[in-house]
């Protein structure tokens, strides 16, 4: 790809026109250290220390007491509720949208990006409002003694509309790049709807899917506000991992706070491993658009 | 197999690509659909074979009735303009995908399905690149792997949306002759579009001339170089002069021209248009026997086997005129220089439009 542009300078013919003076390259990259130094390495190291400040006995004790288990669980099964849903979403979604032509198309991609331009907290008071006691579907769910808000339910809801972009962020303009010839030839060729797809379009997108479903488990393990919102703050109930730290936080018992978070830093470190994986292995060098934040 | 397309329109919102067609091709032949983009020729291709659902009309299979039929049962190879290899598929995959498909009542060994491929392979000479990714072939190569993989399921007939579309002028020549050899070897009914009219003209048993979603012309290479039969066909088979006038009293008045049109007798005028090819004109530096006219020499294109000549009559568009070196040489005319273009053929169409208006 990158092999049109010039790679081999013209040797020492003359210097490269565009080359900026030894001291402005030298500050540029001392600015981009600093910076991530300050804001990235010592946050993270910070974790851990603080984590591991009373020796690992005392680590160990915070992440496998009872409640941070029963929190870790919930984190777990939210995220696996969540990201199967907008994986299937996701696909089906940027199928759509890449391959046909129907009304509608743009309001459904400018409505794909809601939950990135809501804050987060407003996506949680959503789910009260249309689900809690005195919400629209309030009082029908309570004579069916049905629980939604500050239960599980509420939880997978709210971290799975948060987390609803990414897979399609991402399909989206991969699938519009392969276009429709592929799967056209395959059912000229006699493969049936599903034989095209499991054999034509889902290896040609298969690392863009795999992307975005390592982000869409990273933010959907990580959510805070919406969840907060939502989930009542029942210890040992309806506590996912953020939520626990947080209230550890509050009561003032900062070492098990960190000893969790370290847990949830870990967890993200994982997936971003997974995701330079995985952008190693697709070769994306410029279709990472949009700086997201992960987790 | 036949193909015949009764009375097929298709519509894309206000856009009507194709409108109202009908057209035979005879089992065994090698159809060629001509004409410029937006004239609905790939739609036509795509209807009949079932990538597009006709807004009316219907198609038939000899004889029988497969409008409705889905695509994976109309038994067609369809090779697409831009190759639609399967990118993650080995060469050898991707001629083999549409037997590997198959029901499983229907699918091949293995082994007959590695010594199926492996002889295509060798028909399209690309059988030491099996283990190659479609990305690691030229364009040329990877139009024969689709051609293979065309093939492989054993279709009934052969469509090609501009199957050189996007090769370079040399490859393209080449495998157009490796297309109509291999036709002539396996005799399998093809349609293929181009918007190329040598294309059209070289490969083709006949050749479908097509603008506006109609067809203009139908017929054999040669009736449709020769014997042009509307204006549209005239101008897209290659530069040509145009002479606009009118016919009146058995005779066309064009310009500068003057001949006889004994189609039209009639006393009152009607707006007409003359054509003539560049190497359809004479130069000489008399005046001759039928019309002509002066012009002056404006530009000498002498490379070439046929020297290109530029002269203007004061008009406001350049007469082209094409005449042998030997010729070029025995008259040696010079830019500037005033010369006598006497036309050895000129075609005399009424303007499309004026039929209309009552005549008589």
């Amino acid at each position: 790809m990158s092999g049109l542009l010039p790679s081999r300078r013209p040797a020492a013919v003359a210097p490269r026109p565009l080359a900026e003076p030894p001291v402005v390259r030298g500050l540029l990259i001392l600015v981009a250290l600093a910076y991530l130094g300050l804001f990235l390495v010592m946050p993270l190291t910070a974790v851990f220390a603080q984590a591991l400040e009373r020796g690992l006995a005392a680590y160990v004790a915070a992440v496998t007491e009872p409640l941070a288990l029963s929190a870790l669980k919930l984190t777990l099964l939210t995220a696996a509720i969540a990201v199967p849903l907008n994986l299937v979403f996701g696909l089906s979604a940027a199928w759509a949208v890449a391959k046909f032509d129907f009304p509608g198309k743009n309001a459904l991609i400018t409505l794909i990006d809601l939950p990135f331009a809501v804050s987060p907290v407003i996506s949680g008071m959503i789910f009260i409002l249309l689900f809690g006691r005195q919400g629209t579907f309030g009082p029908w769910l309570g004579e069916h003694d049905i629980r939604i808000v500050f239960a599980f339910p509420g939880l997978a809801l709210a971290t799975t509309f948060v987390t609803f972009p990414f897979v399609a962020r991402e399909l989206i303009p991969v699938m519009q790049a392969t276009g429709k010839e592929e799967e056209e030839a395959a059912r000229v060729l006699g493969a049936g709807g599903w034989q095209t797809f499991f054999r034509v379009t889902l290896p040609n997108v298969k690392w863009g899917l795999l992307y975005g479903v390592i982000l869409c488990n990273a933010r959907a393990m990580g959510e805070f506000g919406a969840v907060s919102v939502v989930s009542g703050h029942v210890r040992g109930k309806t506590n996912t991992l953020p939520l626990h730290v947080e209230i550890l936080y509050n009561e003032y018992n900062f070492q098990a706070a960190f000893a969790v978070a370290s847990l949830l830093a870990f967890l993200a470190l994982v997936t971003l491993v997974a995701k330079s994986f995985v952008e190693w292995r697709t070769g994306r060098t410029t279709t990472s658009t949009e700086g997201r934040s992960n987790a | 197999m036949s193909i015949e397309v009764r009375k097929v329109t298709k519509r894309f919102g206000d856009f009507v690509a194709v409108n109202d067609i009908s057209l035979t091709v005879p089992s065994g032949e090698l159809v060629a659909l001509l004409g410029p983009s937006g004239s609905g020729k790939t739609s036509l291709l795509r209807i009949i074979a079932g990538l597009e659902r006709p807004d009316a009309g219907q198609v038939l299979f000899e004889g029988e009735d497969a409008t409705t039929r889905d695509v994976r049962h109309r038994g067609v190879g369809f090779v697409f303009q831009h190759y639609a290899l399967f990118r993650h598929l080995t060469v050898f995959e991707n001629v083999a995908f549409g037997l590997r498909v198959r029901p499983r009542a229907a699918r091949p060994a293995p082994a007959v399905i590695r010594e199926k491929v492996m002889s295509l392979l060798k028909l399209v000479q690309l059988d030491w690149l099996a283990n190659r990714l479609p990305s690691e072939l030229s364009g040329g190569q990877r139009q024969r792997v689709a051609l293979a993989r065309a093939l492989a399921v054993e279709p009934r007939m052969l469509l090609l949306d501009e199957p050189f579309g996007s090769l370079d002028a040399k490859v393209r020549q080449e495998l157009r002759r490796w297309l109509r050899r291999l036709h002539d070897d396996i005799r399998l009914t093809s349609v293929f579009v181009t918007h190329d009219q040598e294309e059209a003209l070289e490969v083709a048993d006949r050749v479908v001339v097509m603008n506006q979603g109609k067809i203009e012309q139908l017929g054999t290479p040669q009736d449709i170089f020769d014997h042009p039969a509307t204006p549209f066909v005239m101008k897209f088979m290659g530069s040509v002069n145009v002479f606009h006038g009118r016919v009146e009293g058995g005779k066309a008045l064009l310009g500068p021209l003057a001949v006889d049109y004994p189609g039209h007798p009639h006393a009152e005028a009607r707006p007409a248009s003359g054509f003539s090819r560049p190497y359809e004109l004479d130069l000489g530096r008399h005046e001759g026997a039928g019309g002509g006219f002066w012009a002056t020499l404006r530009h000498v294109n002498p490379a070439g086997a046929v020297i290109k000549l530029e002269l203007t009559d004061g008009g406001d568009s350049a007469i082209q005129v094409e005449i042998t070196r030997e010729q070029f040489e025995a008259l040696h005319p010079k830019p500037g220089e005033r010369l006598y273009v006497r036309p050895r053929q000129v075609r005399v169409f009424l303007e499309p439009g004026e039929a209309r208006a009552p005549s008589e």
